[in-house]
């Protein structure tokens, strides 16, 4: 097991609602400031994201903070680098396009995360049947390989994915890109199906946006995770106070649910 | 002996090229499609229709044309692999009508395609028009502006188009878009990619749509008595004319090349890298971000390649040149007037590439085919802005 493995299981089996709000590293000056804040608001687990050029699982929201960001020269090694400066006691997960770690070499992808202090991957284009090289080049640096599980995949594929995912399921809540939608989604039956495979913990995603979606999520699942809505508080300039608003919103919603 | 051009493996790679690289949302769908194609391709009476859609719409067999006056002047016979001719003006034709078949045989009533120039997209819109099945085209922004004209046709031939305003607003974003869009649509879509390219099975199933014009030649250059020729020459964007013509060829003597944008060229300037899908040569920045291409042709305007180009590279059985701007403009104008056909922009990289290296890279007696993979129609007010210094 990896250590984000223990460090959220440990979180599931004390009874709190896991929150991970997702981050487009390099957006602006005040990033990480951004990232610190959520930490303190109540954040289990944070996502940050590595800006691509072609970011084909994320709605329009995540692209044009990604190109802000790229215009700025951000850089996988640049992100790594200020990471490894912040100061906080939640788990860091990257999420970034294949193309990043395959370009800047896998084992010295995995071997730079490691020494900033990240501890899991999501790398929506690395499929399944594509995953193999990369969580063995992780695991060997103690980073835990987060799996998606959707909608339109099948019962075998589920076991599959469930029973390979590390630290937890993400679970596609809707058949779409990242953004922010009003429907209540199909994430139930995703969490559902992964539960009958596996005891990993279980965080719903894609379209989750309000501290009601996000309470309603955790019904059926351990924790919720929140990109879009909080990318675009930031494109409008909302920043790190704007950001513990929010993410305390959040944190009072999963609280509450019983 | 290696023997080019069969079947990839079961991770749907050709060497180390390949693969399957989208979110899992997809994957479903890219599971179907290859069970549905293996089935298909397996199947005679798919063949049947195939072939008969091609021959009563499709315009096949296309010619072969023996060029008198350039072979004179060049020194070479040079043969044209008449594409041209074919139903909406090029080779996509071939791809587009197997995949609009397969889109019915999956029970699927709708697809989705993207397009640089609009000559995938208007043959997507011709084939799904043909076939009774609902079509929207993804294009970029810019693409709808210049190449106003091929948004109406698509519109004509009843298929919705949506300009992509994302990213570099051209081709490159507009598979991104048709990806995104793919994924809120899988269940009952089916994303009728236009080149070799993309997650498998479709370079290979794109691969084989298209090996029908390679046989063609093959059998007509035998039958015209030529033989097989020293040189099979064809331009690469993506990749999928070329994939066709080569696969005729592949275990043949004749040399084959593939001949690029020059600021699109993947095999050249580029490095392994994974996108839209696929490991591939890909144009990329210092960091892995993928680049832009630039080029006078919308249709080569893309900063990779087919990923069984990449190791029909690797492995030295086909080799790459790049072609610039302005020989490319040349080589159309020449064409044209001498032997009276008009290329399209893409098409004219291969005949830039022959003319440069007629007595070259192309020894003098030399036969060459040239795969004429489209018409100029769509570019002639392009070239004539261009030449007349308006643009």
């Amino acid at each position: 097991m990896t250590t984000l493995d223990t460090q959220l299981r440990a979180v599931r089996d004390s009874g709190r609602k896991v929150l991970v709000p997702y981050f487009v590293a390099g957006l602006d000056d005040e990033w990480l400031d951004c990232v610190r804040a959520a930490a303190f608001a109540g954040a289990d687990a944070i996502e940050i994201g590595v800006p691509f050029s072609d970011p084909i699982m994320d709605g329009i929201v995540i692209q044009e903070a990604s190109l802000l960001a790229l215009a700025r020269g951000t850089t996988l090694t640049s992100v790594l680098e200020q990471l490894a400066t912040l100061d906080i006691d939640v788990p860091l997960i990257v999420m970034t396009y294949f193309n990043i770690f395959h370009h800047h070499g896998l084992e010295r992808a995995a071997a730079d995360l490691a020494k900033a202090g990240v501890k899991g991957s999501i790398v929506p284009d690395l499929s399944l049947e594509e995953v193999g090289t990369w969580r063995e080049v992780g695991n060997a640096n103690d980073i835990a390989s987060i799996l998606m599980v959707a909608p339109s995949s099948p019962p075998a594929r589920v076991g599959q994915l469930a029973r390979q995912t590390q630290g937890f399921a993400y679970a596609a809540a809707r058949m779409a890109v990242t953004g922010v939608a009003s429907d209540s989604g199909r994430g139930e039956g995703v969490v559902q199906g992964i539960r009958a495979e596996s005891d990993v913990p279980v965080y719903v995603g894609i379209g989750i946006a309000t501290p009601e979606q996000a309470a309603a999520a955790c019904q059926y699942a351990d924790g919720a995770i929140v990109g879009s809505a909080l990318v675009q508080l930031l494109l409008d300039g909302k920043g790190p106070k704007g950001v513990e608003e929010f993410i305390s919103a959040m944190r009072a919603a999963l609280d509450n649910v019983a | 002996m290696t023997i080019y051009m069969g079947a990839p493996d079961s991770s749907g790679r050709f060497g180390e090229f390949g693969g399957r690289f989208v979110p899992e949302a997809l994957i479903p769908a890219c599971l179907e499609l290859e069970a549905a194609f293996k089935d298909a391709w397996a199947d005679t009476a798919f063949h049947e229709e195939f072939e008969e859609t091609l021959r009563e719409f499709g315009g096949r067999p296309t010619p072969i044309t023996y060029c008198p006056r350039l072979s004179a002047q060049l020194g070479i016979e040079i043969y044209l692999k008449r594409e041209d001719l074919a139903h909406t003006g090029s080779h996509k034709i071939n791809n587009v009508v197997g995949q609009a078949l397969l889109t019915k045989r999956m029970g699927k009533p709708r697809m989705i395609a993207e397009t640089g120039a609009g000559q995938h997209g208007v043959a997507s819109a011709t084939a799904a028009a043909r076939l009774g099945l609902e079509c929207t085209v993804y294009m970029g922004e810019i693409d709808t502006q210049r190449q106003a004209l091929n948004v109406f046709r698509m519109e004509l031939l009843g298929a919705t188009v949506v300009p992509v305003t994302s990213g570099s607003r051209t081709l490159k974003d507009a598979v991104n878009e048709a990806m995104r869009e793919w994924v809120t649509c899988v269940e009952d879509t089916h994303y009728c990619l236009g080149s070799v390219m993309g997650p498998h099975p479709f370079p290979w199933m794109v691969r084989e749509f298209q090996s029908i014009l390679g046989r063609e030649a093959a059998e007509q250059c035998q039958t015209l008595g030529v033989g097989t020729p020293d040189f099979v020459v064809a331009c690469v964007g993506g990749g999928s004319n070329a994939a066709g013509i080569f696969s005729g060829f592949a275990n043949s003597t004749a040399k084959l090349i593939g001949v690029e944008a020059a600021g699109g060229s993947a095999i050249g300037f580029g490095m392994p890298g994974v996108l839209h899908g696929m490991r591939s040569m890909l144009i990329q920045d210092e960091v892995g971000q993928i680049a832009e291409a630039h080029s006078i042709s919308a249709g080569l305007d893309y900063p990779g390649i087919g990923p069984e180009h990449a190791y029909l590279a690797a492995t030295q059985r086909a080799e790459y040149y790049a072609a610039g701007d302005s020989e490319v403009l040349d080589a159309l104008q020449l064409l044209s007037r001498m032997e009276g056909i008009i290329p399209a922009l893409e098409t004219a990289h291969a005949v830039a590439w022959v003319v440069r290296e007629a007595g070259g890279l192309i020894p003098k007696g030399s036969k060459v085919l040239i795969n004429l993979s489209g018409r100029g129609d769509k570019d002639v007010a392009q070239v004539r802005d261009i030449l007349r210094g308006e643009a």
